[in-house]
């Protein structure tokens, strides 16, 4: 991991995106690698840091300064000032009225921020910035004033369920473990976030990972556990990093380690890696890979409450689930199940991605409908397109058209609809997006990680991949669309896992709302959104001006023409990569 | 995989005095964790950059665990690798945001540049060229990972500059 003496971060909320706050990013990348000191200043995103009606903002971390309306022209400046002199550059503050009400409210009027509160707002290196904000105060309660019992019924009246995806309700996990005989228990947190899409746990860990730390705390005091693991992706080497200050940094304070703040309460935890396997988010295999193993799961029962890590008693929950448990405790678990519907309670973080206005993190009351996160949070579908279809929950997830855009967004309704929640992936597609070419790149993600114990997933999910292919190749035959039917039923009743039983969601929510596109595909060897390669070809319209641009940047030199004249496209060499289309400065190519 | 230990090449980490003792010192400071071969691979291919098949026969001979233990982990995660890599890596990622925004455009454009596919080094042994999971960058998507260095929304005609950060 490389290391940084400073932090900027920039706000991409839509309000400093609309004043240019990627031109600012980029504008300062190049100063700063101008200046010779990209190796010690890293700009990294942020949202919504708190001044948004001062136009682009930034937050420079150890330092703690925020600045507001820069332009482009302004960075060089503000660079040399800051990250070379050392010298805070005063035009740039907020005018001091405002710091004085700088509350960090919610980015949209839809949006409420429990897990999130933080980001953005503290350093994530200081410990002294997170008990400001009322840190560790829910541990000082529980330790100081509840017994085990009394929290484990408090997360269960809170109503909070796993945010892991499965959401499966906390408490009632936290009770099994604390009911189970053995020593020692073991806490883990699960932050092996892999889900293609989805970056909400990265965002907690690296922005507040006292939280998920003090949620940990909590938890195990209620088990009855002594010893802690939070299992980190490999990917997210920053996380690790400030994960691991923040322990030390509260192994300082007493709040880890022996007899913590004076109540006889032992607990400690470590950070451990994972190695890129992306079936180690599921909790058996979780723990197989903690134990210095291949990650490959393990039948349940025995659940991990009862036999788990080295076959101990052992609780794994996500870090949004954690992140949860000290705002339920200071705050009662009446506010917390005040949010949501009935049976889900409490807010959840989305990654929003995709072909809409506005990408990125955001925490919403669960029950929100979905037209409301796509057209009033995500400011609608970019270039004024359809929405097409919403795929939530992950590789595992399903795709959603526009017929759903108005059931709430919950546990339950989401399964009725033929996908998961999820760890919280949301991305949203645009009429130009193949149904089928996006079944085929989920079905291709899932069967490379199918970590091969079971025959269902590791044969089936392939024999599923070569059908799509031929589909997506224009060699689809009648018959297909039935076996992959019956294979997604048979993959989902007989694998050992979760990521085997959720494999044939993409294949059968794309069968179910766009069953025409695969018809379209097998029986009249047509691609409808003009994606899939085999189905298509490239041609060049005479609106071309012959400016050779398409020429040059072919990677197979498809492209033939003399300057100023009508260039042309040899279909046979062509590779349908599409670089010429994305380079044309006229719209002379177009797809047939 | 069978016999390791008793042909190893001299330009093996494990035949490098050096290298050896790095090696060492990472069994020492690990090998009473709990778990503990996960971690000491996870270090050997932070602080070594691979781990080799005699590495991985060292490993289990110190650590007293079947040689297929460890070849079994090193075998089963995607983050190991048991050669030499390039001094520079190049990942393209393959996240859904990323492929929807046109990764597959920018490998090919790097395969012209570069000259090699993902999964290999080049010839000069600059660079290494893989393709990887969401880097949960997906906002600035595509995405283009330079040893340590993000690089977000990449165009192909950006990429060949980005690319040179990875030729030297």
């Amino acid at each position: 991991m490389k290391y940084y003496r400073t932090h900027v971060l920039v706000c991409v909320d839509p309000e400093c995106l609309g004043k240019g706050a990627h031109d600012i990013e980029d504008a300062l990348q190049d100063e700063l690698v101008a200046q010779g000191l990209i190796d010690e200043v890293q700009v990294l995103e942020t949202s919504r840091i708190g001044g948004c009606s001062h136009g682009p903002e930034m937050m420079v971390y150890p330092d703690g300064v925020h600045y507001v309306g820069m332009t482009v022209d302004d960075i060089p400046f503000l660079v040399e000032e800051h990250f070379l002199k050392g010298r805070i550059a005063k035009k740039f503050l907020l005018p001091r009225v405002e710091v004085k009400d700088e509350e960090l409210s919610a980015p949209t009027s839809k949006e409420v921020r429990v897990v999130l509160r933080n980001c953005g707002k503290v350093d994530p290196e200081n410990i002294e910035d997170y008990i400001a904000e009322d840190g560790y105060q829910a541990l000082g309660k529980v330790l100081g004033s509840m017994t085990s019992d009394q929290v484990i019924e408090e997360v269960l009246a809170s109503g909070l369920r796993g945010r892991g995806g499965a959401g499966f309700p906390a408490g009632k996990k936290w009770q099994f473990c604390r009911a189970s005989k053995g020593t020692p228990k073991f806490v883990i947190c699960n932050a092996d976030e892999g889900d293609p899409g989805a970056f909400m746990n990265r965002r907690v860990l690296e922005g507040d990972p006292h939280a998920v730390i003090e949620g940990m705390i909590i938890a195990a005091y209620a088990i009855g556990s002594s010893r802690g693991y939070i299992y980190c992706r490999a990917e997210y080497p920053l996380a690790v990093r400030t994960l691991n200050i923040a322990i030390k940094q509260a192994r300082a304070l007493g709040l880890l380690g022996e007899d913590i703040l004076g109540s006889g309460f032992s607990f400690d935890l470590e950070v451990r890696i994972g190695a890129g396997a992306f079936v180690c988010g599921e909790e058996t295999a979780l723990m197989g890979s903690i134990e210095g193993k291949r990650g490959e799961p393990r039948p349940r029962p025995p659940f991990p409450a009862v036999s788990g890590l080295w076959a101990k008693p052992s609780n794994v929950n996500n870090v949004e689930t954690y992140a949860n448990v000290p705002q339920i405790i200071l705050n009662g678990a009446k506010w917390y199940a005040s949010m949501g519907t009935e049976k889900s309670k409490g807010t959840k973080t989305f990654a929003l991605a995709g072909d809409v206005n506005h990408t990125g993190l955001i925490e919403v009351p669960l029950g929100i409908n979905m037209r409301e996160v796509v057209y009033d949070i995500a400011q609608g579908i970019k270039d004024g397109k359809k929405l097409k279809a919403v795929q939530i929950g992950g590789p595992m997830g399903g795709c959603l058209p526009e017929e759903y855009l108005d059931r709430p967004i919950d546990y339950e309704s989401l399964a009725a609809a033929g996908t998961i929640m999820g760890s919280g992936g949301l991305v949203v597609m645009d009429e130009d997006t193949c149904m089928v070419d996006i079944a085929r790149f989920f079905m291709e993600f899932i069967q490379d990680e199918s970590c091969g114990k079971c025959t269902p997933c590791r044969v089936g999910t392939r024999r599923m991949l070569e059908i799509l292919q031929r589909i997506c190749k224009g060699e689809g035959k009648n018959g297909d669309i039935e076996t992959l039917e019956m294979l997604c039923k048979q993959i989902r009743a007989t694998s050992l896992c979760g990521l085997g039983q959720g494999a044939p969601n993409p294949v059968e929510s794309t069968l179910k709302h766009f069953r025409k596109e695969y018809e379209a595909h097998i029986f009249e060897k047509r691609c409808p959104a003009k994606v899939c390669k085999g189905l298509i070809r490239y041609d060049i319209t005479d609106t071309c001006t012959g400016c050779t641009v398409c020429l040059r940047n072919c990677p197979v030199g498809a492209i033939t023409g003399d300057r100023r004249k009508l260039h042309v496209i040899d279909t046979d060499t062509c590779i349908r990569c599409g670089i010429c289309m994305q380079v044309c400065n006229f719209n002379a190519i177009e797809i047939n | 995989m069978i016999n390791v230990q008793d042909n190893i090449p001299t330009t093996d980490p494990v035949a490098i005095p050096e290298k050896r003792a790095v090696i060492d010192q990472i069994l020492e400071e690990n090998r009473n964790l709990p778990g503990s071969v996960m971690v000491i691979l996870n270090e050997l291919q932070a602080k070594i950059g691979f781990v080799s098949p005699a590495m991985q026969g060292y490993v289990a001979k110190k650590m007293r665990v079947p040689l297929q233990q460890v070849h079994g982990v090193v075998s089963f995660y995607s983050f190991f690798t048991t050669e030499a890599r390039g001094k520079h890596t190049v990942k393209f990622c393959m996240g859904t945001a990323c492929y929807v925004g046109g990764a597959d455009q920018l490998i090919e454009k790097s395969k012209q540049v570069l000259g090699v596919a993902p999964g290999h080094t080049t010839a000069d042994g600059m660079a290494t060229v893989e393709i990887c999971r969401c880097v949960g960058a997906c906002s600035q998507a595509p995405v283009v990972v330079v040893d340590e260095e993000m690089h977000g929304r990449v165009r192909p005609n950006k990429l060949q500059q980005i690319l040179r950060k990875a030729q030297s």
